[in-house]
């Protein structure tokens, strides 16, 4: 086994986010090369290992939250003693099935100073752990078909501005500019009236984030387990001891969780409920063409979003299935209605073919906000209600939960998506800008 | 796709329905707190298991039924009338 993996990041850094450990880099042209010519294997990304009896931090869940979660930890405070099981694969759950638009422009101020610094470290993210994650920022529009909506676009904008988001409404020439494919006439079912354009909006490879950031984590101490299934909770008086495993029992006084779609069923193995509510997500991709499509396309009214990936994909997505169900499986309603839409907006694409769709699970919320941080129950901490929207929100939230978690107080960027506002009343209200537009 | 059979339509596509969310007992208006109401307003069990739940079908006969639906295959296995219909079936004196 390498060597390098032994070692140990500082225990902060100078800037919030930015990696000061110096891990080997492994990845660059010269090693490109080099297995090129010798075609030796690449080594594995992250390690296999035995489960420990006991772990400082266990985190459920191996998509980008528990792996930003374990990367920050290590990279911020040198808390490495950190375990995180999934019960499948990295990135199996939502961080592997989701179209990965990434964007700041939400209505709200804290959603949109929360989801600025994620874009920042997004900007980074590449050089911090060593992978390309092919961030593009090429720029993303949400289309107005309807007064109400232009409205709340306006709004939006000077929501954003005065938080220094490049975020303004433009009209439907300007719009034919960005995508000329788009029918922007106003002979069609639903016009187009203008649009919210975002030019630091884009898209990631999710993936390479995943397999980044559970490298980078591994790279530093922490150990990913997976095949890994979380079956119950101990707990003794108000306070977590240990987690019970499909490999075996691990004492732990904090646990993180992760899971998203299933963030439920763990929150009900220490006698938890919460306001979420688990329903599918369909998204589709095309065969391959020449980039046409410079900008993420986002319709509200029509439930539809397109973006080109560089290999040259349409990825398509939507709302979410109008029931709430555990289940993975795609449905012919949804691909029936979303080439409908599609086509409303770029008639010219008629041609093209599906090559195929998927499906994953979101934990809805109703103010469409995560809910962040302690509970009730001792040293178990939540970083769920991810919704459709929670890729873009991955290393944010890894920073602001491994501040939780090494501090044991709350960060000041999510203070306001904490359990309590339900009971109390004090929902966030981010539907505007969040319901279809993940 | 998945069919909900409806009590007064019989197997009808789900596109035709909205689910209203999973079945619970209201608090009583007048006496419930603001802690408790909300609590019923939003908090959810979200099981991975038999649910039992409130549909409505919108494009159909519009009217409530609640349906017991696994919530991972989807299989339906009970539909019937909601209790506020069989209360008001019953004081009418019809079954
Ligand atoms: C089709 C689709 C499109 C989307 N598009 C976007 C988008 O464009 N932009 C955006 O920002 N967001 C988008 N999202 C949302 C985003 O994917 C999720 O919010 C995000 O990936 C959640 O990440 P996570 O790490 O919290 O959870 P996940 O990635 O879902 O990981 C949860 C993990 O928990 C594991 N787990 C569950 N139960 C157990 C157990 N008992 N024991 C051990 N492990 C367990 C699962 O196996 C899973 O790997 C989309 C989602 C979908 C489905
Ligand atoms: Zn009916």
């Amino acid at each position: 086994m390498d060597k390098s993996v032994n070692i140990n990041a500082t225990p902060t850094s100078t800037r919030p986010g930015k990696s000061t450990a110096k891990y080997p880099t492994k990845y660059s042209a010269f090693s490109l090369i080099r297995h090129g010519i010798t075609k030796n294997d690449w080594p594995r990304a992250w390690r296999q290992h035995e489960l420990k009896k006991s772990y400082d931090v266990v985190i459920v869940g191996a998509g980008i939250h528990g792996l930003a979660t374990a990367y920050y930890l290590a990279t911020n405070y040198g808390i490495t003693n950190v375990a995180i099981l999934d019960k499948g694969y990295v990135g199996g759950g939502g961080s592997g099935r989701n179209t990965s638009i990434v964007r700041s422009n939400y209505l709200t101020p804290e959603g949109v100073r929360f989801y600025d610094r994620s874009v920042h470290l997004y900007q980074d993210l590449s050089a911090d752990l060593n992978f390309n994650i092919m961030f593009s920022q090429m720029g993303h529009l949400t289309l107005a078909h309807n007064d109400s909506s232009l409205r709340t676009m306006r709004w939006r904008a000077e929501v954003n501005k005065i938080e220094g988001i490049d975020s303004e409404v433009i009209g439907p020439d300007e719009i034919k500019k960005i995508v000329p494919y788009m029918d922007t006439s106003d002979r069609t079912r639903y016009p187009i009236l203008g649009a919210l354009f975002h030019p630091p909006g884009g898209t990631v490879r999710h993936d390479a984030v995943n397999w980044g950031y559970a490298r980078g984590a591994d790279l530093r101490g922490c150990e990913i387990h997976q095949n890994t299934e979380v079956l119950s909770i101990n707990t003794s008086g108000d306070e977590v001891t240990g987690v019970n495993t499909s490999r075996g029992l691990i004492s732990t006084k904090i646990v993180v969780n992760c899971t998203a779609g299933w963030a439920s069923l763990i929150n009900a193995m220490v006698g938890l409920k919460m306001p979420l509510v688990t329903h599918p997500l369909q998204a589709a991709v095309t065969e391959p063409v020449k980039k046409f499509l410079n900008a993420v396309v986002v319709s509200g009214s029509l439930h539809v979003y397109v973006s080109q990936t560089d290999r040259g994909e349409l990825v398509f997505g939507a709302s979410t299935d109008p029931y709430a169900s555990y289940s993975m499986r795609g449905s012919l309603e949804f691909t029936e209605e979303l080439a409908g839409h599609v086509l409303e907006l770029m008639p010219s694409i008629s041609k093209m073919r599906v090559l195929r769709q998927w499906a994953g699970l979101c934990d809805m919320t109703p103010d469409f906000s995560p809910i962040m941080g302690f509970t009730p129950v001792k040293g178990f901490v939540v970083d769920v209600g991810w919704g459709t929207y929670g890729f873009k929100a991955g290393p944010v939230s890894g920073e602001a939960m491994a501040q939780l978690i090494a501090t044991q107080k709350v960060p000041q960027i999510i203070s306001t998506f904490d359990f309590a506002r339900f009971t109390e009343g004090r929902l966030v209200g981010e539907k505007g800008a969040a319901a279809v537009g993940h | 796709m998945i069919t909900v059979p409806c009590p007064w339509c019989g197997e009808r596509n789900s596109m035709e329905f909205r689910a209203v969310g999973e079945s619970k007992k209201r608090p009583d208006v007048n006496t419930a707190s603001p802690e408790e109401w909300r609590t019923y307003l939003y908090t959810k069990t979200n099981l991975a298991d038999w649910v039992t739940e409130t549909w409505y079908h919108r494009a159909g006969c519009r009217r409530y039924l609640a349906i017991e639906r696994h919530t991972v295959t989807n299989v339906i296995r009970v539909s019937r009338k909601p209790a506020a219909q069989v209360r008001l079936d019953e004081s009418r004196g019809q079954k």
